[in-house]
């Protein structure tokens, strides 16, 4: 009895002993619970991406038990008026009825497209994060590969669902992706083949495929690749910025219980809820505007999602280059900026950290602390440059929308951006290496001026100097403290 | 670029400022005497009560969200009632997280990964297992062999899902005499097609998706052409026809620039891509004037049969569509 009042009287504890009984967890929750997270807002961006993508998950699997993947022409009459009678592919009159005819269907099936967005956005954004302050050098590199393919597939998981309701502007983007297919050299045909079982637009087999690449195949590869990325990340432990008792040794933070959790719950949730506001109040790609896709029409205008517009730019900016001999085309035309571009900007993520180890820093070894951009001029002003390369191009993929807002001349922009997208990168590598090398040598920030540092006198009559991370000089101070 | 300049200037001020020589570069490794741990209760009762109204109100929008769901299904007040229960939620939980619990900075040593000895004696021990075996060598190709042999058995079936090339990309159902229809399967006359419009035609009785089969069909003055000798009879009456599959990327030409519209006066006549383009003149078998195509539309001749029908009066001039390995020149 007395024994049983005990129990009764812990409600925590008694749930922890019947599970540690059986499993003996107990010693292990303890150490999760005190892991520490590093404070920066930086490490959030990461987070953003996971979360949207539970967010994907659950939305899609909603999505999923709606749509239907067949080709097979039938006519619409839901309750949009406007397309009533209008024969269609059976995919794309099911994601008509989502989002018309389903209750809250284009709630959900607007929070699952910006949610694609912002996943893609997070991952991208967080990717510079590390790539900037080195957070991938040894003896992360194996994490960072994890994370330029999950970059990849991300890409890829969110262009696929963007084709799937065959709506005018998926069609035209599936056809461009034939053209980049059968535009790789010797294996192009071959390969078009394979995936849409025949020549475009396929085979009926096509949009099963489709569907299962997008339900199936790429979310379970992206999901097992995220928990490999995140196991990695809590055996390794987090980088940290260098800061006051911060060493190569050690992790300065919040403890996962109780600050941790509760702010990272929170997290999930604001992102939850924004996608949710923008999914209810923020239209996105409105098919039933477009209309549903035959390979005999096209749109003026159009643009794709945001992660695809650099290679849209690659292909509107590359001239008619086309090299033929012996019979064969060589080298198809979209291979350039569908194919060649991204192999080498996914070329040069994959292989930084040992091109940098090689042949920049030539450091070999472990770094549990970060750099600031500074801190490797030739690291930012290759990483500006490169991303200045990209953003350019992806700029010039919409100088049609430039030529009917301002009016330039289309013609007169393609020349000008062709000529500056091979300019405009040296200038910006050159620019951020010399800025990097001042902030540097002058120990000012770009946002909050100068900041001071501790110099401490050591007994043998030494000096170090330590950068000052307290703030207590908040306006910068002109002579570094003696202490 | 402008920002990066701004930064540039802002920077030669602050050096004006501060026209002291550079400090020596900070030392990433500090004293490592300074313990940064701390534990503080914020014990602030206020900060609770706003968690708690908080958390209050992410319940009801929850419900509204309910409510709204039964009595209205409207996707605006839908997803602002969602998106807001979330949302004071997730600001209960950080009021909750950063004035409310202990404030806890905690210090975890980072244990050394490496263990050279144990790396050591995991090779012996993987070395140990073929110990005493003496056709290591043997054992190591046939090995190989089984390797192959096992990844074919995985790999060969993924050739099913699709034909090979073959002559089937670029292929089209074209042929001399075939009548030209519109998308319902009407018959276009000669007379439908004016000068300043253009109009797709598709094949009669083919399949209108595949890539072979729209054409745009353009009206000139007989006089603007400038074809090569053997084409010189495929533009009866100045009506030319071409694949209205670009060459480059496999998008619809669906934009003709006219030089009877007023916007575009003056201008030569072209056909253009909108995917990314590709611009190519009509009057000279749709050579390419701009954009990243690498050849010409196909042309398809045409001729004008009984009742002004319009009729191919042949096969397209090249394969359809964009290139690959097998287009020839």
């Amino acid at each position: 009895m007395g024994l049983l009042r005990a129990r009764r009287r812990d409600p925590v504890e008694a749930p922890i002993a019947f599970v540690d009984r059986r499993l003996g967890s107990a010693s292990f929750t303890k150490q999760v619970l005190s892991y520490v997270f590093p404070d920066h807002w930086s490490f959030l961006l990461g987070e953003i991406a996971l979360y949207s993508f539970v967010v994907l998950i659950g939305t899609g699997t909603f999505l999923a038990l709606f749509f239907s993947d067949s080709q097979s022409e039938t006519v619409y009459h839901g309750s949009y008026g406007a397309l009533n009678g209008l024969r269609a592919s059976e995919a794309y009159v099911s994601v008509l009825n989502i989002s018309f005819d389903v209750p809250a269907g284009l709630l959900i099936r607007q929070t699952h497209h910006w949610a694609a967005n912002v996943f893609v956005a997070a991952i991208v954004i967080h990717a510079m994060r590390v790539f900037f302050t080195g957070a991938f050098r040894k003896p992360r590199e194996i994490n960072y590969a994890v994370g330029v393919t999950l970059a990849l597939l991300a890409i890829l998981e969110a262009f696929v669902g963007y084709m799937l309701p065959d709506d005018l502007l998926s069609g035209m983007g599936l056809v461009i992706a034939y053209a980049v297919a059968l535009s790789l050299p010797l294996i192009g045909g071959q390969a078009g083949m394979l995936i849409w079982d025949g020549e475009f637009p396929g085979s009926p087999a096509f949009w099963p495929r489709l569907f299962i690449a997008h339900v199936f195949l790429l979310p379970l590869l992206i999901a097992a690749l995220i928990g490999l990325h995140l196991a990695l990340m809590t055996r390794q432990k987090h980088t940290q910025f260098p800061g006051r008792g911060r060493t190569e040794r050690n992790d300065v933070g919040t403890p996962l219980w109780p600050g941790y959790a509760l702010r990272t719950a929170g997290w999930f949730l604001l992102i939850a809820g924004v996608l949710l506001l923008l999914g209810g109040l923020v239209q996105i790609n409105p098919i039933w505007q477009w209309g549903p896709y035959e390979p005999y029409l096209s749109s003026n205008g159009a643009q794709p999602d945001w992660y695809l517009g650099w290679l849209i730019g690659g292909l509107r900016l590359m001239p008619e280059l086309e090299p033929r001999f012996g019979g064969h085309t060589w080298i198809p035309n979209p291979f350039w900026g569908g194919a060649l571009f991204p192999l080498v900007v996914f070329g040069l993520l994959y292989l930084w950290p040992w091109i940098e180890q090689r042949f920049i820093t030539r450091d070999r070894r472990r770094h549990e602390l970060l750099d600031r951009p500074r801190d490797n001029p030739v690291r930012t002003a290759i990483g500006a440059g490169v991303l200045t390369w990209i953003v350019f191009i992806f700029y010039g993929g919409a100088a049609d929308r430039v030529l009917v807002s301002v009016g330039f001349d289309y013609v007169g922009q393609i020349w000008a951006y062709r000529v500056m997208a091979a300019a405009l990168p040296l200038l910006v590598g050159l620019l951020t290496y010399r800025i990097c090398r001042e902030l540097k040598a002058r120990e000012v920030h770009p946002l909050r001026g100068w900041q001071g540092s501790t110099v401490t006198r050591t007994v043998d009559g030494g000096f170090t100097s330590v950068p000052d991370e307290d703030a207590a000089n908040p306006r910068g101070g002109d002579e570094p403290r003696l202490r | 670029m402008s920002l990066l300049a701004a930064l540039a200037i802002w920077n030669r001020v602050l050096r004006n400022r501060h026209s002291r020589r550079g400090l020596p570069a900070p030392e990433h490794e500090p004293e490592p005497e300074v313990d940064p741990s701390s534990r503080e209760l914020p014990q602030d009762p206020r900060s609770e009560g706003i968690a708690a109204l908080l958390f209050v109100l992410a319940g009801l929008a929850g419900v509204a969200f309910a409510v709204l769901y039964i009595v209205a299904d409207d996707t605006q007040l839908l997803g602002l009632a969602a998106g807001l229960a979330l949302v004071f939620a997730a600001a209960g939980l950080f009021v909750t997280g950063l004035r409310v619990v202990a404030q806890v900075t905690a210090v975890e040593p980072r244990p050394e990964v490496d263990d050279p000895a144990a790396q050591e004696e995991v090779a012996d021990q993987l070395r140990s297992g073929f110990e005493g075996v003496s056709r290591r060598r043997l054992l190591t190709a046939a090995g190989g062999a089984a390797a192959v042999g096992v990844g074919a058995v995985a790999a060969v079936p993924l050739a099913s899902l699709g034909p090979r090339p073959g002559q089937r990309i670029g292929q089209s159902a074209w042929a001399r005499g075939r009548r030209v229809v519109d998308h319902e399967g009407r018959p276009i006359l000669a007379d439908d097609v004016s000068e300043g419009t253009f109009v797709t035609g598709f094949p009669e009785g083919a399949d209108m998706e595949r890539l072979g089969a729209p054409i745009v069909i353009v009206r000139l003055d007989p006089e603007a052409f400038d074809l090569p000798p053997q084409r010189r009879d495929w533009v009866p009456e100045g009506i030319a026809a071409y694949s209205k599959i670009c060459t480059h990327a496999g998008c619809a030409v669906s934009l003709f620039r006219s030089p009877l519209d007023q916007s575009t006066a003056g201008v030569a006549p072209a056909l253009v891509c909108p995917c990314h383009y590709s611009t190519f003149d009509p009057a000279r078998g749709a050579q390419v004037t701009f954009g990243p195509a690498g050849r010409a539309l196909p042309q398809l001749p045409l001729m004008i049969g009984r009742g002004r029908e319009l009729r191919a009066a042949g096969p397209y001039s090249a394969p359809v569509g964009p290139a690959w390995w097998g287009t020839p020149h």
